[in-house]
């Protein structure tokens, strides 16, 4: 029993890293923009399409790892530039319904361009199995893990120690106070989506490593849940994200793992966002 | 034969996008989920004649109370959540609903219900073109209640909500009543478009309720002009016909759908004969001359 818990948690927090890659991108927009990033599930596919592509053409992972990314930010900054820049200052309704139309229409896209099968991503692994007892970490755990750890430590220092992290934390507080101080307010938002992105594109490539499965609609359950995970966050809060997506990814596993639940896993991380919502709307670690 | 579904699906569309309008339209309140209201009226009415031998009008009211109880709930939760909170936790509840008709056995799981009856009528079962009065009688009450509501003083309350709901609050409009109002008529009218729905296609499964047809309905009230009633009738009109006339567009039908709703936002929020749209103003201005 202990054992089986001890392996259903590292299941769980391989899980919640994944999912924490994919929603910082969408609580950073969120944090400069106020507006929701529903397109960004479509950025985290096309990680998982460019990876393997790369990966296929290359045979090395990091090449695939980084052709991923970089995708990802180009993708991110375009559609920075030509739907939400645009669309600033115009109800939020509106924005939102573009960002729905802007990630359907790009699903479709992948279905005809890559065809609606999936792809399978194997990737031979140079890292060793951990193996303490019962308990297993396989290489692509080891990996997810490794990697998003390496991932977010960046980000933090990014966001700590450097002049554009500083401008970051600023504008994401107080835009007009930011400009005031003249900041470029514009670069500030293109940095922000360009590293949500590439966040999303790295989350992309390794749910496609993990689950050994690149597809067109692979964006919508990270999409949706990423949606449910700053939520709980709370909204714009990159901790409280890193957190939500943990506690998800432990939660929904342990669920699974333990309980027989009459519910889908995925419909239980919207009941929580429901729940969560009506009882504290700021999120777990959101101030009013 | 072709035809006639071919109008009775398009008079349900209209049904639904003129309950959407209700919401969004005239109250401002985003929903992201109509189709699992059309899912919850559409299995009321499934299960209460199948599994309990009901006959077709009681099941259809109770389609629509069902359905207007289940908005009011919604209603209710959008007190507390507003704007892109209210659009993530209507998403949320489309996913929850097709869970739950796919995961209970009661909902026939996976499996849908099927060999659902069609509606008797003086003694004999209603044939496509006694079907497609009643959905036209069905599309007259829906767009019967929204001119009702935009010309009563509910209405007025609606919209000073959808354009400044602390401003409406501070002039004595009670928010919350009237958005437990508008989400209520706005679903039960899906119920009767879900009833419709079962009772036509004699079949219905989950899937069939899930997010994207939400977005469809979406797309065509946005494509219409949103917050009016031509402008729903007309977007439900046109995106229902022109699959079948395009083959080609019913293949890439998402794609096309996203490309709407993400052109229209960028330069005509208004769609096609709103308010402020391009298209309106002409016609105006030509009654006018």
């Amino acid at each position: 029993m202990t054992a089986t818990l001890v392996q259903q948690l590292i299941n769980g927090l391989t899980v919640g890293s994944l999912y924490a890659l994919m929603a910082l991108g969408l609580t950073m927009v969120y944090g400069v923009l106020r507006v929701l990033h529903i397109a960004h599930a479509a950025v985290f596919t096309l990680g998982g399409y460019g990876g393997l592509a790369v990966y296929q053409a290359t045979g090395s992972f990091w090449l695939a790892l980084a052709g991923a990314m970089l995708a990802a930010v180009v993708a991110g900054l375009a559609m920075e530039r030509w739907v939400y820049w645009p669309l600033l200052g115009k109800p939020p309704i509106a924005t939102l319904i573009a960002s729905i139309g802007l990630f359907i229409g790009l699903e479709e896209l992948y279905r005809i361009v890559a065809g609606p099968e999936p792809y399978a991503f194997a990737v031979p692994l140079q890292l060793p199995e951990i193996r303490r007892g019962p308990l297993l970490v396989t290489p692509p755990q080891l990996l997810v893990m490794a990697l998003t750890a390496g991932l977010l430590i960046a980000l933090w220092l990014m966001l700590t120690r450097t002049a554009l992290g500083l401008a970051l934390r600023a504008a994401s507080q107080d835009q007009e106070m930011a400009a005031a101080c003249g900041m470029r307010v514009r670069g500030v938002v293109m940095a922000n989506f360009a590293i949500g992105s590439a966040l999303a594109g790295a989350a992309g490539m390794l749910v496609g490593i993990y689950y050994n499965s690149v597809s067109p609609t692979m964006g919508d359950v990270a999409g949706y849940k990423g949606l449910a995970i700053i939520v709980l966050g709370g909204l714009g809060s990159i901790p409280g994200t890193v957190l939500g997506a943990l506690v998800i990814g432990l939660v929904e596993t342990l669920v699974i793992g333990f309980v027989e639940f009459p519910l889908p896993r995925d419909a239980w991380a919207f009941l929580a966002m429901i729940a969560v919502f009506l009882a504290r709307p700021q999120g777990l670690l959101g101030v009013k | 034969m072709y035809l006639y579904t071919v109008a009775t699906l398009v008079g349900i569309y209209c049904i639904l996008t003129l309950g959407l309008n209700t919401i969004t339209g005239i109250a401002g309140q985003i929903s992201l989920g109509h189709a699992a209201f059309l899912g919850i009226g559409a299995y009321t009415a499934a299960i209460l004649t199948v599994t309990y031998g009901w006959d077709f009008w009681p099941a259809l009211v109770a389609a629509c109370l069902t359905a207007g109880v289940a908005g009011a709930l919604v209603g209710a939760a959008a007190i507390r959540v507003r704007e892109d909170f209210l659009a993530i936790t209507t998403m949320g509840i489309n996913f929850v609903v097709v869970g739950v008709f796919l995961y209970f056995p009661f909902f026939g799981g996976s499996f849908g219900i099927g060999g659902i009856p069609s509606p008797r009528w003086f003694g004999g079962p209603l044939a496509k073109p006694g079907f497609l009065v009643l959905t036209l009688a069905g599309l007259v009450l829906a767009l019967g209640v929204n001119l009702w509501l935009l010309r009563s003083w509910a209405g007025l309350a609606l919209m000073a909500t959808r354009e400044d709901e602390d401003s409406a609050r501070a002039a004595g409009v009670d928010v919350r009543r009237f958005k437990i109002l508008a989400f209520s008529s706005g679903t039960a009218l899906a119920g009767l478009a879900g009833s419709l729905y079962a009772h036509y296609l004699t079949f219905i499964s989950a899937g069939d309720f899930g997010f994207p047809f939400s977005i469809t309905i979406l797309c065509m009230l946005v494509l219409g002009g949103i917050g009016t009633n031509r402008g729903a009738i007309l977007g439900a009109v046109v995106l229902g016909v022109l699959p079948e006339l395009f083959r080609p567009l019913a293949d890439y039908r998402m794609l096309t759908y996203g490309a709407i709703l993400l052109a229209l936002m960028r330069w005509a929020p208004h769609g096609l004969v709103g308010d402020e749209s391009w298209l309106w103003r002409i016609l105006r201005r030509r009654a006018a001359a």
